[in-house]
């Protein structure tokens, strides 16, 4: 199975969501199936899948306390320590964690390692850094503003949220920034695995599905603003009826919206159970969110147990005439 | 200047892994790369699993690798406790969304080409299991979600590519969620160790330790004959005798240094400089036979060992009535001393909050440890003015420093070592940025695997450090290394020879030794290694 299979098998499932609700949102009796019962479901897996993943970590104790250290270290009081790379305080951890979390530190540090004539040489890549970036960042900001969807009146900050990002006034309705970031990064990192040998090789249809989910939910998105039109009226009337738990059922909403709600409802269902939960594992991986003072405060193991460590008598018996014999002191002569 | 060694030109190797799904290769151990299975007898001893209670010795090429009918069990009854004890070891499980930021960042995979040592993929062999055996998508998607089952080959695979990572952290600084494969081979290292699955030069060097006190297994008199062949080189070419003390109770300070440096070339010139340091200063030290390793091969093989092993350093300790304890040039010991010591063994109330009897400053950082680095202790000494140093002794020497992994990416030593060796040296030079500090590479047979018998593996993954150190010897005519680190003081100049052979390799101390201006020296016209200073030209 190469990629062939993992990439067909990921596209082939998102396709058949579409044409699912495609079909589905046509038959009006199917209609709630598809725009109340599906999101409801995939929010309460989302939710209590989420949960049990994080608390089912924390079960597991953090027994040492071993953080990567990527800076220098709190030692002699005139040697400059580096409090974020190396912290040795709950702040430091803080902020150590607020850069990896907000603006993925350490994939900033990414360089590219290549063989020159003999040697290894070391190229500046920040792309997939930026992409990350683009990708994760242009998500949030469109989850965001969907919460207008969810809200009447409308937050003051959601609709500033708007105007910025329509902010190039291009077209009818405006063009969001992020729509087009969010489709462009997705993209660049859907390519990257396909055409990077390194990148192919280690993917799988795990990496190539929710890409292409999230991909599809883009573009599906994108089609219901500016081509497949759909009520935005009657849209409103069905989340705010989902938000605010008196779900209705409007008549003569377009099957494109079922296809975007059948395709996040399945990426919120999906999350999960799959590597998307790095975003609660993040905050919880030892590697980052320790700080580095094992040495000035004793780190308590939950299950530690007592050893047994050779002992000194047992050492000294077996070597007590060779010991003497050298000149070195012994307990028992 | 010499020339780069031929072979550089045509070395190419090849990053672009095979077509296909690794999963669909066949096992392929090579010779050169793996090291050998530890004898059953070693283990006896120690209580270590030693395959006694089901079968033999094992060779890596048969076939069968005699394992006991219940292996799947005990190796997934033992992933499963562990994934209960190490909340690392379950979200690294867990969480990896195979960005590829860590591929080409092992020397193991820069110096083979081998796709599998990607640190992605060292960690996905481990993972699929995991998959396979332990989550419900896993077992119902099976390969479609990278899951497989626990097969003798997934286990060969695994133990082949589990032996060829140092446990050396470089792609761990790389990893957006901090995934750290030192601690993926960690865990699937103790778990093979179930199965009686570990390597001679680990388990050998184990079972010498827990009894003699070190891993070269020196018995108390050849440890202190060693000492003693040390102190004749010091009268020979620094022109002064003493005599350091052996187990003394009662004294302020118990020194621990890795046994390497006791014992073999060039670490005993490391040794050396420890030795002219303290008497220099006129310390209340302490060496001990008992507690006469500060390395801790258990580490490589299960925790409880690590443990067991380490622990005869704070006993010892105890039993000499020591104030608190210093600690020499090593890596791994000092990532052990760090991250885990205290936690093992605290709280450590017998000793006290270190303090330096020479200029008095507390080394506040260690004050629950109770155990203070040798560079931490250096540069205070420096910057204090309390040495006499002569940095012209080491004028032929150019010289670049090697973060030695551990100290770097376990400890946050960076400063303290540049700072000794500029004020020891006049001529001192940097890597590239790529390399060194926290970015630092291993010198490419840490974690134990500095056997001789895998010595194509030590040499491919030596070569990003030899490559660096290729470009300031060209561009700088740098012929000295430093590092702080047994491993690095007895596998760079293997790699070196090799790759750089006009360069030599040496501890901190030994320069700083060099330097120091003892009372009552005669003529310093050789270094302690017994070269005329003037005309000495280093080499590996």
């Amino acid at each position: 199975m190469g990629v062939k299979v993992s990439l067909g098998v990921s596209l082939g499932v998102v396709l058949a969501i579409v044409v699912i609700a495609l079909v589905g949102g046509e038959v009006s009796a199917l209609q709630p199936v598809f725009g109340i019962f599906v999101p409801y479901a995939a929010f309460v897996i989302f939710l209590v899948g989420f949960i049990y993943r994080v608390v089912d970590w924390g079960r597991s104790p953090v027994p040492y306390r071993i953080p990567t250290t990527c800076g220098q270290q709190k030692t002699l009081p005139w040697i400059k320590q580096n409090k974020i790379e190396c912290p040795s305080s709950t702040l430091g951890v803080i902020g150590r964690m607020i850069l990896e979390v907000f603006a993925f530190r350490s994939l900033f540090r990414h360089t590219k390692a290549e063989m020159a004539s003999g040697n290894i040489v070391y190229g500046g890549s920040k792309w997939i850094w930026l992409g990350a970036l683009a990708f994760h960042y242009s998500f949030l900001i469109i989850a965001v503003r969907h919460l207008r969807l969810f809200l009447e009146p409308v937050p003051f900050l959601i609709n500033g949220l708007d105007l910025v990002d329509g902010m190039f006034q291009i077209g009818a309705p405006t063009l969001y920034l992020t729509d087009l970031l969010l489709i462009g990064a997705v993209s660049y990192l859907l390519v990257r695995r396909l055409i990077v040998p390194k990148m192919r090789y280690i993917s799988l249809a795990n990496d190539y599905f929710p890409l292409l989910l999230i991909l599809g939910i883009g573009i599906s998105g994108v089609l219901m603003r500016f081509f497949i039109r759909v009520d935005i009226v009657s849209v409103k009337e069905l989340t705010m009826g989902l938000a605010t738990l008196h779900p209705v059922m409007p008549e003569g909403i377009g099957a494109i919206f079922f296809v975007h709600v059948a395709l996040i409802s399945t990426l919120f269902a999906y999350f999960p159970f799959s590597k998307l939960m790095h975003a609660g594992g993040v905050f919880l991986s030892p590697g980052r969110n320790l700080a580095n003072t094992n040495r000035a405060k004793m780190h308590v193991n939950p299950w530690e147990y007592p050893v047994k460590i050779h002992p000194y008598e047992d050492y000294e018996n077996e070597f007590r005439e060779k010991m003497k014999d050298a000149g070195i002191p012994v307990e028992r002569e | 200047m010499a020339k780069n060694p031929e072979y550089y030109e045509s070395l190419n190797i090849d990053y672009k892994p095979p077509r296909g799904n690794w999963m669909d290769r066949p096992v392929d151990i090579k010779k050169g790369i793996y090291c050998y299975p530890a004898r059953p007898v070693v283990l006896e001893n120690v209580g270590m699993n030693d395959r006694s209670d089901w079968g033999k010795y094992w060779v890596v090429e048969d076939e069968d690798w005699e394992l006991p009918d219940d292996w799947k069990e005990r190796f997934l009854n033992k992933m499963r406790d562990m994934l209960g004890k190490y909340r690392t070891f379950k979200i690294y499980m867990d969480i990896c969304v195979r960005c590829g930021a860590c591929a080409d960042k092992c020397h193991y995979f820069l110096g083979s080409g081998d796709p599998m040592n990607m640190p992605v993929m060292r960690a996905e062999l481990l993972r699929s299991i995991y998959r396979g055996e332990f989550t419900t998508t896993g077992k119902i998607l099976g390969r479609l979600a990278g899951a497989r089952k626990l097969t003798k080959k997934a286990l060969k695979q695994l133990w082949y590519y589990m032996f060829q990572c140092s446990e050396c952290r470089r792609c761990s600084v790389f990893c957006p969620y901090g995934i750290d494969t030192a601690e993926i081979t960690i865990m699937g290292r103790e778990i093979m160790n179930e199965l009686g699955m570990n390597i001679a030069w680990i388990q050998e060097s184990v079972s010498k330790c827990i009894h003699t006190g070190n891993h070269l297994g020196l018995q108390p008199q050849a440890y202190k004959e060693c000492i003693d062949v040390m102190l004749m080189d010091i009268e020979d070419n620094v022109g002064i005798t003493f005599e350091p003390t052996f187990n003394r109770k009662g004294a302020e300070i118990l020194f621990v240094c890795p046994s390497g440096d006791v014992f073999a070339d060039p670490g005993i010139f490391t040794l050396a400089g420890y030795l002219m340091l303290f008497e220099f200063l006129g310390l209340d030290y302490t060496w001990s036979t008992y507690a006469s390793e500060g390395g801790d091969f258990g580490y490589f093989t299960a925790n409880e060992m690590a443990k067991r092993m380490n622990g005869k350093i704070y006993a010892e300790a105890k039993r000499l009535g020591v104030k608190w304890i210093l600690g020499g040039e090593c890596g791994h010991m000092w990532r052990v001393l760090n991250q885990y010591m205290t936690t093992w063994h605290g709280p450590i109330d017998f000793l006290e909050e270190p303090v330096s009897p020479i200029t008095g400053t507390k080394f506040e950082n260690a004050k629950a440890h109770k155990m203070v680095h040798i560079m931490e202790f250096t540069a205070d000494l420096i910057k204090n003015n309390k040495l006499k140093l002569d940095p012209s002794r080491n004028d032929q020497l150019r010289v670049t420093y090697h973060d030695s992994c551990n100290p770097a990416r376990g400890l946050g030593l960076l400063e303290e070592p540049r700072y000794v060796i500029k004020n020891v040296c006049n001529h001192f030079y940097e890597m590239p940025e790529n390399t060194i500090r926290e970015q630092t590479y291993c010198c490419g047979s840490g974690s134990g695997l500095n056997a001789s018998e895998n010595m194509e593996l030590r040499l491919r993954g030596g070569f990003p450090r030899q490559n660096a150190l290729r470009y300031v010897a060209d561009k700088y005519g740098v012929n000295m290394l430093a590092c702080i680190c047994a491993i690095d003081r007895a596998a760079l100049p293997p790699a070196a020879q090799y790759w750089n052979p006009d360069v030599g390799v040496c501890g901190i101390t030994e320069l700083v030794a060099n330097a120091l201006i003892m009372e009552g020296e005669g003529p310093r016209t050789h270094n302690i290694r017994g070269f005329e200073i003037a005309t000495w030209e280093p080499e590996p």
